[in-house]
């Protein structure tokens, strides 16, 4: 049995027998992906909404209907102004619907609860919607790629920035880290084993661990979430896989810092977890932050890495349309590797 | 005969600290060496020298005729390695930890298990035990076994028996002693004194210097006549009662007695009889045979 093959059988033991390990991380991406698509959604269903109509006509019936049949809306029915603002503060309703004529003119006002913000921007351009529906000049929009507006279409992609750096970078770095603790590296340095093969051996199990996580998630995403199905699922693939080398590299780097599992654990999950999540575009846009995170997010892999996989995903893109960010992942990869190796055989 | 370690001058610093200071040590081929001292003495970092782990600021040091800097990948085939703490995988079995090993020096188990066969006969019996389930002397038979499985020239062991009971502990010298007969050269560290005895030859290590190499026995001879076992019924005060005498040079408990180093011209009877003046009982004076042990806080106490 060659020294590789046995290094790599070796490695997957430990996965096997760590069975609470092992299934924590091949359930918790599942468990992220079904929350996110679904328990989470920035969608906002269910607005309470009042109307005040000041007289009555066959355009302002027309609109209260529309009310009344929007899935969006629970239509509460008319109250005067006088209540309209006990309901709101005492969290009856939402938003009051304000009716009246200036003149022929029918004129409207959209007050709303905006304790939060979120959705009480949704709510308003959702009123504004339906009200401009009656103008003479109506305003057709069209949503492209994403024609539903779901929530799982913005949040697969984040999800898997997320999770590769978690499982790859945290996995390899805590194995590395604990067969240091425990002085078992000593004695793989002391065997006549070459440092790049104990390398390889660390890694490649912890790579096919993470192909068998990116089947899981892309099998659930194009099943259950509804990704729509095309051939730049390839393309997806293949910069994932670039990402997950990234990924494992930045873990074997952690391991040549950190000197216990703890230390390990918590530069992983500082230094990439939560900028991952705040900073990757995942959650809040990038053009909405201040400049200098905005420069700060371009060092963050997630970030190249989702909005590719938006690009490959969702808009369904060739891979003409994402060199940069492929360019970009593999810098990235090629200087961690480099880093990291170049480490680990000066500390030893 | 060539020596199987040679260590020439060997500095080793840690920042301000220093760990080895000007090492010199000579291990004849086949011989059962042993490297005592205290915790923190520089043992380890001088195993870590050797296995290649760590290169000494300055000196050279050879193991098999090899230099550890230069030829650090041809020795890590002829050495067989036991750290100071348990390191094998808790969670791989008997086996699995043994044929590990074994991959991992590109030999089989089958082709060395002669070696290891006596140190085996109660490990055989449950090779698929994981690692860390085992007893605190199955495992130390486990990486003793691990750390030649490749047949290695000569072995390196430091504190192979801390922590291990104290009937593990003899069996576990026993084997060294049928190893050393194979013809291994056996370098084994330990802070225990009274393993020092069972070691052909031994060094002194104390504050990253080597206090004094030779055989046990030749050793101990060194120690002179000036040392006495003194007890009474009150120990505590008795101990108090002696350092205060002026030619009493030193006095320490070691085991249920107390050893007394002295000045020449010191008289048992006198100092029984002024012990006994103040209020000590049942006190007994009498020569005492120097062990390593007494040894060592002689030579640590002159270092000071």
């Amino acid at each position: 049995m060659s020294i590789f093959i046995s290094m790599i059988r070796k490695e997957t033991l430990h996965l096997l027998r760590d069975f609470r390990t092992m299934t924590v991380v091949l359930i918790m991406p599942l468990v992220l992906l079904l929350l996110f698509g679904f328990a989470i959604s920035t969608e906002v269903n269910n607005i309470n909404v009042v109307a005040i109509v000041e007289r009555h006509t066959d355009d302002t019936r027309q609109m209260l209907e529309k009310f009344r049949v929007n899935p969006y809306f629970t239509f509460q029915g008319i109250a005067t102004f006088n209540e309209v603002e006990p309901m709101l503060r005492a969290g009856k309703t939402d938003a009051a619907v304000v009716l009246r004529y200036d003149g022929a003119r029918l004129c409207h006002q959209i007050i709303v609860d905006a304790s939060n913000t979120n959705t009480a921007q949704t709510a308003t351009a959702y009123i504004e919607n339906i009200i401009n529906g009656n103008l003479e000049i109506p305003i057709i929009t069209n949503t492209l790629y994403n024609p539903q507006l779901k929530s799982a279409y913005n949040f697969v992609p984040g999800i898997m920035g997320m999770i590769f750096i978690l499982i790859c970078a945290m996995m390899t770095s805590v194995s590395i880290v604990s067969e240091k603790e425990t002085g078992t590296m000593d004695l793989l340095l002391v065997s006549p084993v070459r440092p790049r093969t104990i390398i390889l051996g660390k890694i490649i199990p912890y790579f096919l661990l993470s192909c068998i996580i990116l089947t899981l998630m892309l099998l659930l995403s194009y099943t259950t979430l509804g990704i729509p199905f095309s051939a730049s699922v390839l393309n997806v693939i293949w910069v994932t896989v670039v990402y997950i080398i990234l990924a494992l590299s930045l873990g074997l780097f952690i391991s040549t810092l950190a000197s216990n599992q703890v230390t390990a654990l918590l530069i992983s999950g500082v230094l990439f977890m939560i900028p991952v999540i705040m900073l990757s575009g995942m959650m809040f846009p990038i053009e909405n932050m201040p400049v200098i995170l905005q420069w700060f997010s371009c060092i963050i892999p997630a970030r190249w890495y989702i909005s590719a996989m938006r690009t490959l995903m969702i808009q369904q893109l060739p891979v003409s349309y994402i060199i940069p960010e492929i360019v970009i992942l593999g810098v990235m990869t090629v200087a961690a590797l480099l880093l990291a190796i170049k480490k680990f055989n000066t500390k030893h | 005969m060539s020596n199987a370690i040679e260590i020439q001058g060997i500095t080793k610093k840690y920042g301000n600290l220093t760990a080895l200071d000007n090492v010199t040590l000579s291990v004849p081929q086949g011989m059962m060496f042993g490297l005592i001292g205290p915790d923190g003495a520089g043992k380890t970092t001088l195993y870590r020298i050797l296995t290649t782990l760590l290169s000494p600021d300055t000196g050279t040091a050879t193991v098999a005729g090899l230099d550890t800097v230069k030829d650090y990948r041809l020795i890590r085939a002829c050495i067989g390695y036991m750290p100071e703490r348990f390191s094998l995988y808790p969670d791989l079995t008997v086996d699995e930890n043994l044929h590990f090993f074994a991959s991992l020096f590109g030999v089989r188990v089958e082709d060395n298990y002669d070696l290891i066969a006596p140190i085996f006969t109660q490990l055989a019996k449950f090779p698929n035990r994981r690692a860390g389930d085992l007893s605190g002397g199955m495992k130390q038979k486990l990486a003793l076994g691990c750390a030649l499985i490749h047949r290695p020239k000569v072995l390196l062991l430091d504190e192979p028996t801390t922590g291990v009971d104290a009937v593990s502990r003899s069996e576990f010298w026993d084997m060294l002693a049928t190893l050393k007969k194979k013809g291994i050269t056996i370098l084994v560290s330990t802070s225990y004194m009274d393993e020092a005895q069972r070691c052909e030859r031994i060094a002194l290590i104390d504050k990253g210097r080597i206090l004094d190499a030779n055989t046990p026995e030749k050793l101990v001879d060194g120690l002179g006549k000036n040392l006495y076992n003194a007890s009474a019924k009150e120990m505590y005060p008795l101990l108090g009662a002696l350092r205060s005498l002026p030619d009493v040079k030193d006095c320490y408990t070691f085991g249920a007695t107390l050893h007394i180093v002295t000045e020449d011209g010191f008289n048992p009877a006198d100092t029984v009889r002024k012990l006994s003046q103040m209020g000590l009982t049942d006190v007994r004076i009498y020569p005492a045979k120097g062990d390593i042990e007494d040894l060592f806080i002689k030579l640590a106490g002159n270092e000071e």
